[in-house]
C-alpha cells in the first residue's frame, strides 16, 4: 500500500492521468459538437429548402405550410421596437444613476442592484402571465403587440441596465474629474463625455437584450397572441417568430418544413445581432485600455 | 439646439399620427377568442367579411372554448368561440349557433384497426387496455392522446363515454385539434379524438389520419347534418350584450347562407337548408 | 436655467427611471400574489401539496406531481450536464489545440444563444421519434432532460472558463514549482479554487432549466404523473402554466397564478443559493 501512494508522483500514473483527463474531455467535446453539429445540420437541411427570397417577402398560407413570414417579421420588428423604446431610456437612466450618482456598495445602488438580479432571475413565462394579468387584462391592452412589447420590455431591463452600467463604470474617473474641474455641470459631463464615451458598451447590451428578446416564446403567447396576419396598427395582435415556430411545430400537421425554415430566419437573424454586440463590446473594451 | 428641437417636433408628430391611427383601426376591429375547433372557420369568415367591409379588421385567436367563454365575458374579445352548447351557468352570454360538428376517434393511417366498440374505447381510455393486441390486432402499445383539461372538445367526450376526467390515463396530453392530430400522424400506436371537420380537413390536406365510427355510426359530415352520430355538438359565437353595430353585422353573415361553401370547405355542417 | 437646478432635475428624472426599475419585480410578485388570492383565500395552500392529482374542473389542484416532474427533470440534466460542462471547459482551456478551442467556445457561445423554440423543435422531430422507437410514447421525461442538458451545457461551460481564467497565475507557477503535473495542478489546485464559482454556475443553470417553458412543454408528453421512468410522459410545473392559461377560468386561472408563484419562488432561492456561494452572476 505505501507503494500506491508514493507512486503518485512517479511517471506512469502521471501519464495514465494526463491520458484519462485528455481523453474524457475529448469526448465530452465532442459529445457537446457532435450533438449540436447534428441539430445545426437538421435546421440547415430542412430549413434551407423551404428558404427563398419569396419565403421573408409573402404572407404564410394554409395555417404556415406554405407561403412566407413577411406579417410575423413585422410583428417580430414591432414588438421589439416597443420593447426598446420602453427598456432603453429606462434601462439608461437607471445605469446611469447605478453608476454616478449613487455610491459603490451603497444602501440604494445594492437595493437597486438585486432587485435587478432578482428579476433577471425571474422565468419567462412567469413574465407571460405578468404581462397578461397587467397589460392584457388590467391595463385593456388585450393582445396586443404593445402589450407583447411592454412585457419584453420588462424582461430585457436587467441585462440591459447591467451592461450599461458596467460600460459607464469603464469610463476612466479622470475623465469626470478633468470635466468637474472645467466647470462643467453632472448633466452636460452625463450627455457630453460619459454617454458618448460608453455608447458602443450601451449599443451593446441593447442588442444583448434585443438578441434575448426576440429568441423569447413563452412571455409572448399570452400577450401578444398569435394572429398570423399583418398588423396595422400596435394595438393588433401580431405573431412574433418565436411563437410562429411554436406554433407551426406543435399544431400544424406538416409544417416542420416551414418551422425549421423560420428556425433558419431566427438563428441568422439572432447571429448577425449578438455578432455586431460582440464586435461593439470588444471597441468599447480596446477604448478603455488604450490610454487617453 | 434648432437640430434638437425640430427632432422633438417630430417625434411628438410621431407619436400623435400613431395613436390617432391606433384609435381609427380600434373602432373597426373585431377580436375573436376561443375555440380551437371554430378559429379556422371563424378565420375565413372573417377573411370574405373583410373583403366585403374594407377597412373592417377581424382578428382570431384560438385557445379553446373556456377562453371564448372567459374573453367574451371580460371583454377581452368581442366575440367569444365555443365548440358546445352554452351551459346553464353561462346564460348571461348570448348564443348564436353558426354550424354543427361531431366529436370522432382518430388513428394514425398505418393503424389496422377499422372499427372500435364504445367499451374498448372505454377500456383503452381508462388504462385498462394498453396494447393493440387485446382489440385483437398486431401487438404493440398504445399512445393514449387526451385533451387538457378544461377543453369542451374533452367535456363532451367524457359525456358521452360516462367518465370524469380523473378516470383518464392517457400518455400525450395536448391542446388543439391541430396538435392533436399532429400528435396521431407522428406516433403510429397512437389513438385521440378530435372535431371530425378538422380531422376530415387535415385528412385532405394528406396528414396520415383516419377518422373511426362510433357505435357503428361512420363519423362523416353527412352523418353529424342527419343527427344520427352520436358526439355531435354546435358550434357557437358568444356576446356578452346584444350584438350591435359591427359585431352584430358579423354574427349576422356568419349565419348567413353566404358563408355556407366555407362552412362546407371546413368539413362542418351548415344550419338550415 | 442654472447648472445646479438642471442637476437637480436630472437626478430626480434618473431616481424617478430606477424606482420604475426596481419597482417592476414588486409590481409582479404582487400581480401574481393578487391574481392567487382568490383561490389560495378560499381553497387553502394546502389543497395545493395534499391533493391527489391536478383536475382543476373537478376541484383537485395537487401540484406535487408536476413539482416532482420539474424537480427530477432539471436534476437529470444538470447530472449531464455539470460533467459535460465542465470537462468542455477544461477541453478549451488546457486541452484543445488553439484552433480547435476557439471554433469550439464560438461553439459553445452560438448554442447559448439558441432560442428554447428551436430546441424544441429540433426534440420533437428528431429525439422524440428515436425515443418512440425505444419506447413509446417518445414524448417523455427523458427527452426533456436531453433538450435542457443542451441548453444548460453552455451555461456551466462559460461560468467554468470564466472561473478558471481567473485563477491567479501565482498558483500555477506556485505548482510548478512544487513539481505538480499539469493534471496535478488542474485536479489538485485549479478545480477546488474555482469550486464555489462553478457551483454557482450549476446553480443558475438549474435555475434556468426549471423556468424553462417551450421546450419542454413540446417534448414531454404533459401528462400529470410523478414519473417512474425516464420514459413516462410528465408535465413540468412551467409547461402546465403554458398548457392551460390559454383557456383556463375562475379557480383554474387563479390555481395557475400559484404554480406561477411556487415557480418563482423556487427559482429565485437557487438564485439566491448561487449568490450566497460568491460566485459571479453570469448572463449566459
Amino acid at each position: 500500500m505505501p507503494d500506491a501512494t508514493g507512486t503518485a508522483v512517479t511517471s506512469t500514473p502521471r501519464a495514465l492521468r494526463y491520458l484519462v483527463l485528455q481523453g474524457v474531455t475529448w469526448m465530452a467535446a465532442a459529445l457537446v459538437a457532435g450533438a449540436f453539429a447534428w441539430m445545426l445540420a437538421d435546421i440547415i437541411w430542412q430549413g434551407a429548402g423551404r428558404l427563398d427570397w419569396s419565403f421573408v417577402t409573402t404572407s404564410p398560407k394554409s395555417a404556415g405550410r406554405s407561403g412566407g413570414i413577411a406579417p410575423i417579421l413585422v410583428s417580430t420588428l414591432l414588438i421589439l421596437t416597443v420593447a426598446i423604446a420602453v427598456a432603453a431610456p429606462l434601462g439608461l437612466a437607471t445605469a446611469v444613476l447605478l453608476s454616478e450618482f449613487t455610491r459603490h456598495g451603497g444602501h440604494a445602488g445594492r437595493w437597486i442592484g438585486l432587485s435587478l438580479d432578482v428579476l433577471a432571475g425571474v422565468p419567462s413565462i412567469v413574465f407571460g402571465i405578468f404581462g397578461n394579468a397587467f397589460f392584457s387584462v388590467w391595463l385593456g391592452l388585450g393582445f396586443s403587440i404593445l402589450a407583447g412589447g411592454l412585457t419584453l420590455a420588462c424582461m430585457a431591463l436587467p441585462i440591459l441596465i447591467r451592461i450599461a452600467e458596467s460600460g459607464l463604470r469603464a469610463v476612466p474617473n479622470d475623465w469626470r474629474l478633468g470635466a468637474a474641474a472645467l466647470g462643467m455641470s453632472r448633466a452636460t459631463v452625463l450627455c457630453q463625455v460619459l454617454i458618448p464615451a460608453a455608447t458602443p458598451a450601451l449599443v451593446a447590451g441593447l442588442m444583448l437584450g434585443i438578441g434575448r428578446a426576440m429568441a423569447e416564446t413563452a412571455a409572448l403567447v399570452f400577450t401578444s397572441g398569435y394572429v398570423d396576419r399583418m398588423p396595422s396598427s400596435l394595438f393588433d395582435s401580431g405573431r412574433a417568430i418565436s411563437v410562429h415556430i411554436y406554433d407551426l411545430t406543435m399544431n400544424v400537421a406538416g409544417g416542420d418544413r416551414s418551422a425549421y425554415a423560420s428556425a433558419l430566419v431566427l438563428i441568422a437573424l439572432l447571429i448577425i445581432i449578438n455578432g455586431a454586440a460582440i464586435g461593439l463590446a470588444d471597441r468599447a473594451l480596446t477604448r478603455r485600455i488604450t490610454p487617453i | 439646439m434648432r437640430v434638437k428641437k425640430l427632432s422633438r417636433f417630430g417625434i411628438a408628430v410621431a407619436l400623435f399620427t400613431t395613436f390617432s391611427s391606433m384609435a381609427h383601426a380600434a373602432e373597426n376591429k373585431l377580436v375573436l377568442t376561443g375555440s380551437s375547433t371554430v378559429a379556422p372557420l371563424a378565420a375565413e369568415i372573417g377573411k370574405r367579411f373583410e373583403e366585403r367591409n374594407p377597412g373592417v379588421r377581424v382578428d382570431v385567436q384560438s385557445g379553446g372554448s373556456s377562453r371564448g367563454i372567459t374573453d367574451a365575458r371580460s371583454g377581452l374579445a368581442d366575440i367569444g368561440m365555443v365548440s358546445r352548447s352554452l351551459k346553464d351557468e353561462e346564460n348571461d352570454l348570448k348564443g348564436f349557433t353558426i354550424a354543427r360538428d361531431g366529436v370522432g376517434i382518430i388513428l394514425n393511417s398505418a393503424n389496422s384497426v377499422s372499427a372500435l366498440t364504445d367499451q374498448q374505447i372505454t377500456g383503452i381510455y381508462t388504462g385498462k387496455i394498453t396494447d393493440w393486441s387485446a382489440v385483437g390486432r398486431k401487438a404493440g402499445p398504445i399512445t393514449v392522446v387526451n385533451k387538457a383539461e378544461g377543453r369542451s372538445t374533452l367535456e363532451l367526450f367524457l359525456h358521452h363515454f360516462k367518465l370524469k376526467a380523473s378516470d383518464i390515463k392517457a400518455q400525450v396530453v395536448i391542446g388543439d385539434n391541430q396538435q392533436g392530430i399532429k400528435t396521431v400522424a407522428g406516433n403510429a400506436g397512437a389513438i385521440g379524438y378530435v372535431s371530425v371537420g378538422t380531422a376530415e380537413f387535415e385528412a385532405g390536406q394528406g396528414t396520415p389520419v383516419k377518422l373511426l365510427g362510433m357505435t357503428g355510426i361512420a363519423a362523416s359530415v353527412e352523418n353529424v347534418r342527419n343527427g344520427s352520430f352520436p358526439l355531435a355538438r354546435p358550434l357557437n359565437l358568444v356576446t356578452r350584450d346584444e350584438p350591435s353595430g359591427l359585431v352584430k353585422s358579423f354574427i349576422d353573415f356568419a349565419q348567413s347562407a353566404d358563408v355556407h361553401d366555407l362552412i362546407k370547405e371546413q368539413f362542418f355542417v351548415p344550419l338550415g337548408p | 436655467m442654472s447648472p445646479s437646478a438642471r442637476d437637480a432635475r436630472l437626478i430626480w428624472l434618473l431616481s424617478a427611471s430606477a424606482v420604475i426599475a426596481s419597482g417592476l419585480l414588486l409590481l409582479i410578485l404582487l400581480f401574481l400574489a393578487k391574481e392567487a388570492w382568490p383561490v389560495l383565500s378560499h381553497i387553502g395552500a394546502a389543497k395545493f401539496l395534499l391533493d391527489d392529482g391536478w383536475h382543476p374542473t373537478e376541484g383537485t389542484f395537487g401540484l406535487v406531481p408536476m413539482l416532482a416532474a420539474s424537480l427530477a427533470m432539471s436534476a437529470l440534466a444538470i447530472v449531464l450536464a455539470a460533467p459535460l460542462g465542465v470537462a468542455s471547459a477544461l477541453f478549451c482551456r488546457f486541452y484543445a489545440p488553439p484552433l480547435i478551442g476557439r471554433i469550439y467556445r464560438w461553439a459553445i457561445i452560438l448554442l447559448a444563444g439558441i432560442p428554447s423554440v428551436v430546441l424544441g423543435l429540433w426534440g420533437l422531430t428528431v429525439i422524440v421519434p428515436l425515443i418512440i422507437w425505444l419506447s413509446p410514447p417518445g414524448t417523455s421525461l427523458l427527452a426533456g432532460s436531453l433538450i435542457l442538458t443542451l441548453m444548460m451545457v453552455p451555461t456551466v461551460a462559460l461560468t467554468t472558463e470564466a472561473a478558471l481564467a481567473a485563477v491567479p497565475q501565482s498558483y500555477w507557477s506556485g505548482a510548478a514549482a512544487l513539481g505538480l503535473s499539469r493534471e496535478g495542478t488542474i485536479l489538485g489546485i485549479a478545480l477546488p479554487a474555482t469550486r464555489a464559482s462553478i457551483f454557482a454556475g450549476i446553480l443558475l443553470a438549474t435555475a434556468r432549466a426549471l423556468g424553462e417553458t417551450m421546450a419542454v412543454l413540446m417534448v414531454s408528453g404533459n401528462v400529470v404523473q410523478v414519473p417512474k421512468s425516464l420514459f413516462d410522459p410528465v408535465r413540468t410545473l412551467t409547461a402546465n402554466i403554458a398548457l392551460e392559461m390559454a383557456y383556463a377560468t375562475g379557480d383554474h386561472r387563479a390555481s395557475l397564478f400559484v404554480s406561477g408563484l411556487v415557480l418563482t419562488l423556487l427559482v429565485l432561492a437557487l438564485a439566491a443559493a448561487a449568490r450566497h456561494t460568491g460566485g459571479q452572476v453570469v448572463h449566459a
